[in-house]
């Protein structure tokens, strides 16, 4: 580096730098958390979804699948799968059948768990994969299979 | 060395060293999980060993940092440490507290653990990387807390270099990052993006603070080369670090929720991410290249160097490959991502921590010129085994992600395969990441032999080389 770019000069920069970005990113979250509530489908959060949501983690169901992206990349993308098994007409049925199934035992499949759910939790469990696939994600995924 | 007191960084680092090989099982048993779908299931589901495979990973890094600090620190303060005794007591309490997760991970279903664990009353657990019961994170930040105070009266009664400085900055903000792992909201949106706080603000902020100093801290001591030209260095290329790594954040908050000027935001300063990484390797081989002496501990040198260069090609080229939004609306948690999270983790993060091992280790050993050749030798062959290894795991994830992409995510709805349809598609890949990592099992096996290698008698020089070495003794 050149003579004339001191190590103060660097020094400056750094922590001019670092301070500034901070600042902007704190504006920015800022703003975003004002923002969410027309993106992220807060209305339909209830009581039951939250407890979807704690299921959902109590279950480390994020081991092994992704949600909206972000987690295992082992089984199939769940932020949609609401949509891609039959919706507002059959997503509950199909989902409390498919739990209520595994394990699959197909041999050399990949297999999921039986995690004994009460009905009721099932139920809270598919409210909120319901609530998820209502977040708008600028679109993602591309298509139906996530 | 210097003080008596940098000896506690020992068993930090062999700790870290037998949790590192404990991460690697891990990973070649969800590795043949991915293509045997039902091995071991259902004594070790899939999550369990993911989670044992990552958080290992993770703890042993921080074990690792904190061997580092440990060593570095006082040399540097030119003072021993405050409180060596602390030291040991946090390191028997972190090691517990770390076993008695793992058990609990393999021993009880992760919903008997939340539960016996108190995740009722806050819950934290669940998460990606953040799966610890949270119980175990209230550990962590006592730990923490404690080491910080610890290392901070050091700094403070001492010398203040910036290798110091910068290293204390990187550590106080992990540590305060780490607190936003309590911060869970019901809404699904909202957690998302605060997590990241965590997981991005570490390894593209302020673990690069730890990174970069531990690097020219390595540097100062292998070549001899001028503290000042060092030290402004370490500062831009921190600088740069923080410039593009905060607002680089918003590569993260394409697709969760957050508002579209991420899109934007993300893909611009994410795209600047790179260069603190390029310039870390400018960095290294420049000081190399103008060392005052030849260090006989050239293991130490060559980890170095590795590290900047594995780090640039993991975190700046496979970064930049997917971190690009209309890239990443068809890349995003693929195999692709799984290729860059190994190779950049591993460049920077593991190579860093066994570069400061390299360095120590013989030094608290006894062998303050290094080890004997013949155990540097089994080291290097231990780095080069890992290394390739790592660069063929992260080629063959490559490939089953481009694959992944191209069947799964370009088409349209009713063309594009099943997600599962489409794994079965990828098995050959898998296949070769599976035997890669089993040559990354034995790299790290030759690596640890190199431990117990002869290295009583001090390392030979090649006699020019032994004469330069003379000559900057004398100079400096
Ligand atoms: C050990 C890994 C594992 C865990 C943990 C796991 N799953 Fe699965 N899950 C799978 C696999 C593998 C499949 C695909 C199975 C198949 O197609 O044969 C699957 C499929 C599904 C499907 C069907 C997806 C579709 O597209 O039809 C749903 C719904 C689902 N899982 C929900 C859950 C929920 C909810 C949890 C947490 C309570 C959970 N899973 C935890 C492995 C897991
Ligand atoms: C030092 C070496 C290694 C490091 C640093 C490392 C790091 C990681 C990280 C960070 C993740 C999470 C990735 C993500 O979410 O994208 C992960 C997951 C994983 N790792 Fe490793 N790993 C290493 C070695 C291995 C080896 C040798 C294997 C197997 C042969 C392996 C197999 C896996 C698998 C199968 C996953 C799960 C991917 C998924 O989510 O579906 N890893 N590892
Ligand atoms: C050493 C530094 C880095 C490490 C250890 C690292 C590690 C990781 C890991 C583990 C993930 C997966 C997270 C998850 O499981 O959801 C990830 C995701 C990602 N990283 Fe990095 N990374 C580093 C630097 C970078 C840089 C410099 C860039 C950009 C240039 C980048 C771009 C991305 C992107 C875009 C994603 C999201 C992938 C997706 O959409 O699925 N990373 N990183
Ligand atoms: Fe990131």
């Amino acid at each position: 580096m050149a003579e004339r770019f001191t190590k103060s000069m660097a020094r400056n920069m750094y922590m001019g730098g670092s301070l500034f970005f901070i600042l902007i990113f704190v504006g920015l979250t800022m703003d975003t958390v004002r923002q969410l509530p027309e993106r992220d489908n807060r209305e339909n959060l209830t009581e039951a979804v939250a407890h979807g949501k704690k299921l959902w983690e109590d279950n480390n169901c994020v081991g092994c699948h992704s949600l909206l992206g972000e987690g295992a990349y082992f089984a199939p993308e769940l932020g949609n799968v609401y949509l891609r098994r039959g919706g507002e007409a059959g997503f509950k049925a199909y989902f409390k059948g498919w739990m209520n199934a595994q394990p699959l035992g197909i041999p050399g499949r990949r297999a999921m768990p039986q995690f004994n759910l009460s009905d009721e939790d099932l139920d809270a469990l598919a409210d909120f994969l319901e609530y998820v696939s209502k977040i708008n994600t600028n679109n993602w995924p591309p298509n139906i299979e996530g | 060395m210097k003080y008596e007191s940098q000896a506690v960084s020992k068993p930090y680092f062999i700790f870290a060293i037998v949790l590192f090989v404990g991460q690697i099982l891990f990973g070649l048993i969800i590795g043949t999980q991915y293509i045997i779908g039902d091995f071991l299931f259902p004594e070790i589901p899939f999550n369990v060993a993911r989670m044992v495979h990552t958080n290992l990973l993770i703890v042993w890094l921080l074990f690792g940092f904190m061997g580092a600090a440990y060593y570095m620190i006082p040399e540097e303060a030119e003072t021993e440490l405050h409180s060596p005794k602390l030291a040991w007591a946090l390191f028997w309490i972190f090691a517990a507290a770390g076993t008695l997760t793992i058990i609990g991970y393999l021993s009880v279903p992760y919903a008997t653990l939340a539960h016996i664990t108190g995740n009722d009353l806050l819950p934290t657990m669940g998460r990606e990387f953040l799966e610890m019961p949270t119980i175990t994170k209230v550990g962590v930040v006592i730990v923490a807390l404690g080491f910080l105070f610890n290392i901070g009266m050091t700094v403070l009664k001492g010398r203040k270099t910036v290798v110091n400085l910068v290293l204390l900055t990187g550590l106080l903000g992990l540590a305060l990052m780490f607190l936003f792992s309590f911060y869970n909201p019901e809404n699904i949106a909202l957690d998302k993006y605060f997590w990241w706080y965590v997981v991005h603000l570490w390894v593209e902020g302020v673990w690069e603070l730890i990174m970069a100093s531990i690097l020219a801290y390595v540097l100062i001591k292998v070549t001899g080369v001028d503290r000042e030209i060092i030290e402004k260095w370490l500062y831009v290329i921190i600088a740069m670090a923080l410039i593009s790594g905060i607002l680089g954040t918003g590569h993260h908050f394409f697709w969760i929720g957050a508002p579209e000027y991420w899109l934007w935001l993300g893909s611009i300063f994410s795209a600047i991410e790179p260069i603190p990484f390029f310039m870390m390797t400018l960095f290294a081989f420049n000081m190399v290249n103008r060392r005052r002496r030849e260090h006989p501990n050239r293991a130490a040198t060559l980890w170095a160097l590795g590290c900047a260069v594995m780090a640039f090609l993991g975190a700046g080229v496979w970064g930049f490959l997917h971190t690009l939004a209309p890239i990443n609306y068809y890349t995003h948690g693929t195999q692709l991502t799984a290729a860059h999270g190994h190779m950049a983790f591993y460049g920077a993060y593991v190579m860093i921590v066994l570069t400061i091992i390299s360095y120590a280790m013989p030094i608290m050993r006894g062998r303050p010129n290094g080890n004997s050749n013949k155990a540097q030798v089994t080291e290097m062959w231990g780095f080069w085994l890992m290394t390739v290894s790592m660069v063929f795991i992260t080629l063959f994830l490559t490939g089953a992600g481009v694959l992944q992409v191209w069947i799964q995510r370009l088409p349209e709805s009713g063309e594009a395969l099943s997600f599962m349809a489409t794994q079965d598609k990828l098995v050959l890949f898998y296949w070769l990441r599976l035997i890669a990592g089993l040559f990354f099992m034995a790299g790290l096996v030759v690596y640890v032999v190199s431990f117990f290698v002869g290295g009583d008698e001090d390392p030979q020089l090649e006699k020019d080389e032994a004469e330069a070495a003379a000559v900057a003794a004398e100079t400096a």
